[in-house]
């Protein structure tokens, strides 16, 4: 059996949520996808609190401007339904879904779909890199400040982004000795206030400096690193090793745009944000009529850029079904303009050389 | 025990149902709310698998359902993504060696 729906969103993270709430202010009907037991995609683990605007919610907590938006999804209840621990399996032309609801297969044919589905952390090719106790960064952070389970005692992370700092920080927070953080660029990749955070607690950023090894029987019990030249090669003779019983690997996300491939969506990679992302019209729609990406899924960026892009495509889908919000037009202005002021300034800077490779489609938003 | 008692933003002094399961034949618990890999890592278990070809050891890497590598056998099911499924009483949790034998659907 199949089952018809009008709108189907995938992810319910800060973009997929946001998405949801605008096609139900539209009047659309949604069924909202997440493959998780609880909706929020990675704000449930955040406990920073936001920079930006106060319109993404700045200076509150991750953790709790998820509580809002999971709020707003469920004043909806007649038009956004939800289905959580379900996995979208697989997109087939004509927009059929299939996917795993608990334990039972379902079928799904929609009339349009968002892609909200987020990113996923990158590896980083080491020896021994599989060796249990080396964690993406981000999994820590779910391990630690949703299920409130230290992932060791002694951490190095590797990495200096944004991700790597604050995770730096949380881990203390939780009680975990941050031996060092080590970056492989010659500056620190993330705020400094991230950074003279950390500083001020004495842990050491090293720069300019990356893992070599990690040693372990059954799981990772050292690592070796080394200092690197201005080329990025090693420097013999500046190895140093940390006893350590967990690692953290904080070197970027890569968009989830598995789905999008499936179904034919053309993609480009674009270093810039995150990898291979789909090419979308300035309404984020992809190269297939009534597909839509939004979020981490079409490019790696902050939660509030992936909020403000959820809203945007969940007003355009919506209006495709032909469901149009009575405040569209200023809504989607107002929306491109908070794009344009996230996006601006230096660490704006490579979302924006990224947008401008993507054929210039997106510029301008 | 790699519970997190205190913390300055969290609250994670709440007391929680125990949920009793065994992994690999031992019982052990976890609280109501853990996924099966949280359980296991306040356990101090950090192994759930090990690699298909060289048995190399594998915990979780990613914690949100999408790198494979928290694959274990649950109540004879392969395959089970332990970092997004939630810990239920009476769970029969294994270590998994292999990519999965074919199981009969109940």
């Amino acid at each position: 059996m199949i089952l018809n729906r009008d709108l189907v969103i995938i992810g319910a993270g800060p973009s997929g949520l946001c998405a949801a709430k605008m096609a139900a202010e539209s009047g659309q009907k949604v069924l909202l996808i997440d493959r998780n037991p609880q909706l929020g995609g990675q704000l449930i683990k955040q406990t920073h609190m936001f920079f930006g605007s106060e319109k993404q919610y700045a200076k509150t907590r991750g953790i709790d401007i998820a509580k809002k938006l999971i709020d707003d999804v469920k004043n909806y209840p007649d038009l956004i339904e939800i289905w959580d621990n379900a996995t979208v399996l697989g997109l087939y032309p004509d927009k059929v879904l299939t996917v795993l609801l608990g334990e039972t297969y379902r079928k799904v044919q929609a009339q349009a779909i968002i892609v909200a589905t987020g990113a996923s952390e990158k590896v980083l090719a080491f020896e021994n890199n599989d060796l249990p106790g080396i964690y993406g960064a981000g999994a820590v952070q779910t391990l630690m400040n949703v299920y409130g389970v230290k992932p060791g005692e002694k951490i190095v992370m590797v990495g200096s982004g944004n991700i790597g700092l604050i995770v730096s920080y949380q881990l203390m927070q939780a009680g975990v000795k941050v031996l060092a953080v080590i970056e492989a660029a010659p500056v620190i990749g993330g705020y400094k206030v991230h950074a003279s955070k950390l500083q001020r607690l004495g842990v050491d950023i090293i720069t300019s400096c990356t893992i070599k090894k990690a040693l372990g029987q059954d799981k990772v019990e050292s690592i070796i690193t080394t200092r690197l030249n201005e080329k990025w090669e090693e420097i013999p003779g500046t190895e140093q090793e940390y006893d350590v019983d967990a690692v953290c690997i904080a070197v970027g996300l890569s968009p989830l745009t598995n789905l999008l491939a499936m179904l034919g969506c053309e993609l480009k990679y674009i270093s810039e944000l995150g990898g291979l992302v789909p090419v979308l019209t300035n309404d984020y729609e992809t190269t297939i009529e009534g597909v839509y990406a939004c979020g981490d899924a079409s490019s790696i960026e902050e939660a509030s850029s992936a909020m403000v892009e959820g809203y945007i495509a969940g007003l355009t889908a919506s209006k495709k079904l032909g469901k149009v919000h009575p405040d569209y037009d200023d809504l989607i202005l107002d929306f491109r303009k908070q794009l344009e002021v996230l996006r601006s300034g230096p660490f704006g800077e490579k979302i924006r050389k990224g947008l401008a490779k993507l054929e210039g489609v997106r510029v301008g938003c | 025990m790699m519970r997190i008692k205190e913390h300055p933003i969290l609250d994670f002094t709440k007391e929680r149902k125990i949920i009793r399961f065994t992994f690999n034949g031992q019982e052990v618990f976890g609280y109501e709310g853990d996924t099966i890999a949280s359980a296991l890592s306040a356990l101090g278990v950090k192994q759930f698998s090990t690699s298909i070809k060289h048995k190399r050891p594998r915990g979780f890497y990613c914690a949100i359902g999408n790198c494979s590598s928290c694959h274990m056998i649950v109540d004879g099911v392969p395959n089970v993504k332990t970092c997004i499924t939630l810990l239920k009483e009476g769970m029969k949790v294994e270590t998994q060696t292999n990519k999965g034998v074919l199981y009969d659907l109940k």
